[in-house]
């Protein structure tokens, strides 16, 4: 396989890229150029303009201003028609989402298969198509079983999917939307080998991340947002994180570690549970959390945390093994939850944190709507609920159009801030944090962070379940890590690595986590 | 091109015009279709209002019409906003004036100020004990509701004619399958002389009157509405969905079993088996044309009321079949329902840049 | 007890199977296109009644039987593209668009009879189809006669049976309508059109429940009646679900409902007046509920099934 040339025709051209949404500008002004077998890293925090770069591009926006250019098959730079997905497919562009687009009622073939063959004749041409696929899963080394109902298939697996339904439509340029995110560190290896092969072959690669290390280790080029504007673009090499992280954030960022701590009683117990089924399940899970301590849960999503949050948040029973929870055993209703003094911030706050067509206020009391002072007989008190609300308000500075209009006209950080708000009240002694800045930006994520490192100064035990490593280091005291349905030990953060982290959420054994065992 | 947006909160003003547009459009339509068959449109729509509101004789005829649909369209109000499909008013009230006349027409006797209320309750609990057998089985083992209510609709038909036939025939009804006829101390008042309209209007506007202070001014209310909101999330938060699911179920229920009742003991004087002619269904039109608000069935259900009453009377006029008046309620759920599409979208156009 | 034993040996016992089968089979198979695409389609009951009266009243005016059957088709396919654009294009709740359909077609059908007809009293009548008298199936005992005794309606539905597994099961369009029904975005990115295979499978799906209809007016009659439809649409949408959204169990289990009225039916005259005639009639919506009930727990449905599809939401 012959190295890339050094000066490569461009395949691709965004220029003056604008794009507004009413008094926000999602892009500014963006230039990106894209050249024949090259790898770029499309980088910014949360809300700088990525995404509505790329769906512009897919066609899912019009630009205000601006075009796309795509090379023809002659390798001349042509207008993109834009507002068409169509045309951006037909053009070689393919993509892939975060939220993977396959229909989990069909085979990874038959998802492949998809859109590929004339709507309206018959399924001929199936064996050529299965030897090309096979053939590419041989060449990249992206193996999936193919014959296998969607819904049966790992994430990874999933993914790896998803790369080949693209490539697989002649994409001459592919764009991955944080690929990694769901993935393991060995499995993230894997796919980078791949995207290698590919590059070498001549496969123009824009990679969407916001994690650094994969970034330099991969990339050949990085392209900056921040806030809506191009802020920088130039090569990898030479680069280093904290160069990065200085051009994405736009300030120096420091880590922050926990204060050490003094543990006051077991808030959370459990001994060798089970609970949950299918590939959520959580198996013989032994955990001790202490109040006054934040204790970490790392791990890819899907490896049994929300069978773990559900025993928490009283969603789910125990099938076997004993769990005690601030004094009471066994298994308890949300409401016996949140009596019994558990605060709770669900991981998915749109599916089960919040009615969207009901009110701020009403958001805010929702758990507490049958005690005093917000009801008597039965009867709702709207002076209590309107007094509780405004004080919510004011000290979470959830900025909304007032305590009676509808949660859903809130952006997510206020959303989420009006949901710690309702989970803080009343200062539970064990707190449960799944997933609690997922989607946040930057600022509303030191603004939850702070809170729960007060609640625990406070005298509270946090669980808090996360993905993001950094999160997790900047504010747990003790960390585990779930893979696959399986707790480790719990282990001090301070004797943890980011590597030692990384091998045990891919399951394999890990020295620090084996030497607390 | 032109565009959905959403849009923040729909002004005061905008929630009361788009039903509003949407029966008259319905009525629009319906003419159009009538006068495409050939019928004099300018007489049919003048003998429509002359039926409907033109005397007092027409209002009064037009209010003891709307009696059944406000209980019918307070039914579907209160279950749709928990998001309960109970698409079997139509059975309901037929369970509640099976229950009516089964305790009203001699089986228990006393006097006026005990039987009035007793025949209303029985109405009202056997609708609501009906529904509880799909509200029961979309909570516990989550079978489909709408399915489970239209089919009981024809059960309940079949069992009231069966009664109808058997056990509670009227001996005196000369070989006709009605019940016998309901004990003066059980019959409602009239409120007008000389007119049909009974005190049943005033109990249909008190349930709405109640049902509007359950949704906003108890913790009961507060539940249902945030079960039909976000299910997932109102479980999340201690609220225990199955057993609201099935307290919304019965109301509504009830609320269908008192339609019935209350047509028995206050209009007809005993049951027979065509004794509604889709009241239940209209109070699917009746809920979604007042946007589930359960102040707006009434304005909503006397609007249906009157298109049913106005079409009688062109239809004796004009020999214009009175299927006219389906047609126009039928086309007012479809106008409606894309109505409500403005409630939360705006238009707005997008040109290219 | 021997009677009712012996009635399951009779030709004619299971030729009434069949006919009461029919258009349950059209009406099982085209909710189950709609739904496998993800949408529901509660039109059904008035598409039932308007397919029944558009194509016997063609065939009374003077068309051919089988333009009838295709005015038939045509009709309930608009109502389907109707539902459509309320539930597809729209994005409007299925449920009460359906019910919409529904009231909208009776009644549309009912008025259009009187228009037609303003006076009779006794249903106009017309020449059905008759039973195609296979000859070669006779020799098959039991079961022979009893198909030879069916209308060309019948084999249709048992063709239509085929017809959709197939395309369902084997071909490109098939899979990108499972595909629809499951995660609309996977067809999307795929760059087809969600909305266009959604549109497609209800004029399709809702072409075949007319043809349920048509059937009703055009073979097992030859009249139309008010009422006739009686909760047919709504066992099918019932049936779609014990089914499991599969053509093959559709039929199979439109045959067993279609044996279990025709059975019912002759236990009705064995018993004589002893039992209320009502309490037979329950049976199939109650023997509807119970196979509902009976699958609940694993029900596998479509998962994308009443969610509308609004691109760049999730």
């Amino acid at each position: 396989m012959s190295a890339p040339p050094p000066v490569a025709a461009s395949v691709l051209a965004l220029r003056g890229i604008t794009k507004r949404f009413g008094a926000l500008t999602a892009n500014s002004a963006v230039d990106l150029t894209l050249h024949k077998g090259e790898i770029v890293a499309l980088l910014g925090e949360n809300g700088a303009g990525k995404t509505t770069l790329m769906n512009i591009l897919f066609g899912h926006y019009l630009a205000d201003e601006g075009e796309v250019l795509v090379a023809s098959s002659e390798g001349e730079l042509r207008p993109l028609p834009q507002g068409s997905p169509q045309a951006a497919l037909d053009a070689g562009i393919g993509m892939v989402h975060q939220h993977f687009t396959l229909a989990e009622n069909l085979t990874g073939f038959e998802n492949v298969l998809l859109g590929l063959e004339p709507l309206f004749g018959l399924a001929r041409g199936r064996r050529a198509m299965r030897r090309s696929v096979e053939a590419l899963i041989a060449r990249t080394g992206l193996s999936a079983r193919l014959d296998v109902r969607v819904a049966e298939l790992g994430v990874g697996e999933r993914q790896r999917i998803e790369i080949l339904k693209a490539l697989s439509r002649r994409t001459r340029i592919l764009v991955l939307d944080e690929p990694t995110a769901v993935l393991t560190p060995q499995e993230a290896e894997g796919l980078f080998m791949a995207l290698r092969t590919l590059a070498a072959e001549g496969l123009s690669i824009v990679f969407i991340s916001h994690k650094l290390d994969e970034v330099l280790a991969l990339s050949q080029r990085l392209v900056v947002l921040r806030a809506g504007r191009k802020v920088a673009d130039r090569p990898t090499a030479g680069a280093d994180r904290a160069l990065i992280a200085r051009l994405m954030v736009g300030e120096e960022v420091e880590v922050e570690r926990p204060a050490p701590v003094h543990p006051g009683p077991v808030a959370l117990d459990l001994a060798h549970v089970s609970a949950g089924s299918g590939r959520t399940r959580l198996i013989e899970a032994t955990l001790a959390l202490q109040q006054g301590e934040i204790v970490g849960i790392a791990g890819v999503s899907g490896n049994g945390q929300s069978s773990l949050a559900g025993l928490v948040a009283g969603l789910l029973r125990p099938e076997s093994g004993a769990i005690t929870v601030l004094g009471r055993q066994g298994a308890a209703s949300p409401a016996e939850r949140r009596r019994d003094g558990v605060g709770r911030l669900a991981e998915d706050r749109h599916r089960d944190g919040m009615v969207g067509d009901m009110t701020v206020e009403e958001n805010l009391v929702i758990e507490r709507r049958g005690e005093m002072p917000f009801s008597r007989l039965g009867l709702l008190r709207s002076k209590a609920i309107r007094a509780a609300a405004q004080e919510a308000i004011a000290s979470y500075d959830i900025r909304c159009p007032g305590p009676d209009a509808p949660l859903r006209l809130l952006s997510g950080g206020n959303i989420q801030k009006l949901l710690l708000a309702r989970a803080l009240a009343g200062g539970p002694r064990l707190i449960l944090a799944n997933q609690p800045t997922r989607g946040l930006d930057v600022g509303a994520t030191v603004g939850v962070h702070r809170r729960l490192r007060e609640a625990a100064e406070a005298g509270a035990a946090v669980l808090l379940i996360s993905e993001d490593l950094d999160e997790l280091f900047a504010l747990s005291h003790r960390i585990a890590v779930i893979h696959a349905g399986r707790l480790t030990p719990v282990v001090d953060a301070a004797k943890l690595s980011a590597a030692e982290i990384g091998l045990a959420m891919a399951g394999e054994a890990s020295s620090g986590f084996g030497a607390a065992a | 091109m032109i565009r959905f947006e959403p849009r923040a909160q729909p002004s005061l003003l905008l929630r009361i015009a788009i039903p509003m547009v949407a029966a008259l459009a319905a009525l629009l339509l319906s003419l159009i279709i009538l006068a495409l068959t050939g019928a004099p449109t300018g007489r049919a729509i003048g003998l429509l209002f002359a039926g409907a509101a033109g005397s007092v004789f027409a209002l009064t005829e037009t209010l003891t019409r709307a009696t059944p649909l406000i209980l019918t369209g307070l039914a579907a109000a209160i279950a749709f906003r928990s998001r309960l499909w109970n698409i079997g008013a139509e059975g309901q009230l037929y369970a509640g004036a099976l229950a009516a006349v089964a305790i009203g027409s001699g089986a228990i006797e006393g006097p006026p100020w005990l039987m009035m209320p007793l025949v209303c309750l029985a109405g009202a609990l056997a609708g609501g004990l009906l529904m509880l057998g799909p509200a029961l089985l979309k909570a516990k083992l989550s079978v489909d509701e709408v399915v489970t209510t239209l089919l009981l609709n024809f059960v309940v038909l079949l069992f009231v004619q069966m009664m109808l036939e058997g056990p509670l025939k009227d001996p005196m009804g000369m070989g006709w399958p009605q019940s016998a006829p309901i004990l003066d101390e059980a019959a409602l008042p009239k409120l007008v002389a000389q007119m049909r309209l009974h005190a049943g209007l005033v109990i249909a506007l008190v349930a709405a009157l109640l049902v509007a202070s359950l949704q906003r001014a108890t913790v009961l209310g507060f539940e249902m509405r945030a079960v039909g909101g976000n299910a997932s999330a109102a479980g999340f938060a201690g609220i225990p969905v199955a057993a609201t699911l099935v307290k919304t179920g019965f109301i509504s229920g009830a609320l269908a079993g008192l339609a019935g009742a209350g047509e028995v003991v206050g209009l007809k004087g005993y049951l027979t088996s065509d004794l509604s002619p889709g009241f239940g269904y209209a109070g699917i039109v009746v809920a979604m044309l007042a946007a589930l608000e359960p102040l707006a069935v009434v304005p909503a259900a006397i609007f249906i009321a009157g298109i049913f009453v106005g079409a009688d009377t062109m239809s004796r006029s004009l020999g214009v079949s009175n299927y006219f008046a389906d047609l126009v309620v039928a086309l007012s759920l479809l106008c409606v329902l894309v109505g409500s599409l403005f409630l939360r979208y705006r238009l707005r156009r997008v040109g290219p840049a | 007890m021997i009677d009712a034993l012996e009635i399951l040996l009779q030709a004619n016992f299971w030729a009434a199977a069949i006919r009461i089968a029919t258009p349950l089979i059209f009406g099982v198979l085209g909710a189950l296109i709609c739904e496998r695409a993800g949408v529901l389609n509660l039109g059904i009951e008035g598409i039932f009644v308007a397919g029944a009266m558009a194509g016997w009243l063609s065939v009374y005016l003077g068309a051919p039987l089988w333009l009838g059957v295709s005015v038939a088709a045509v009709t309930g396919a608009c109502l389907g593209l109707l539902h459509g654009c309320l539930t597809v294009i729209l994005g409007l709740s299925q449920h009460v668009a359906g019910i919409g359909i529904t009231l909208f077609a009776t009644s549309a059908a009912y008025f259009g009879y009187r228009v037609a007809f303003p006076t009779v009293t006794t249903p106009p009548r017309i020449e059905p189809f008759q039973p195609l008298g296979l000859s070669f199936l006779e020799a098959v005992p039991v079961i022979g006669p009893a198909l030879s005794q069916q209308t060309a309606l019948t084999w249709l539905a048992f063709a239509a049976t085929g017809a959709t597994a197939f395309v369902l099961a084997k071909t490109p369009l098939g899979l990108a309508i499972r595909a629809v029904g499951d995660n609309p975005a996977s067809v999307d990115a795929q760059g087809l059109s969600v909305a266009g295979l959604r549109m497609g499978a209800l004029a399709a799906g809702s072409a075949l429940m007319a043809l349920g209809g048509a059937f009703l007016t055009m073979s097992a009659f030859n009249a139309f009646f008010f009422g006739m439809i009686n909760g047919r649409g709504w066992v099918c949408i019932a049936l779609t679900v014990f089914a499991s959204w599969r053509p093959g169990k559709a039929l199979l289990g439109a045959l067993l409902f279609g044996a279990f009225d025709a059975y019912q039916l002759r236990l009705q005259t064995l018993a004589g007046g002893a039992v209320p005639s009502q309490l037979f009639l329950m049976l199939p919506y109650l023997l509807s509920i119970a196979a509902l009930i009976l699958v609940a727990r694993k029900a596998d449905y479509p998962r994308a099934l009443m969610k509308p599809y609004i691109k760049g939401e999730r």
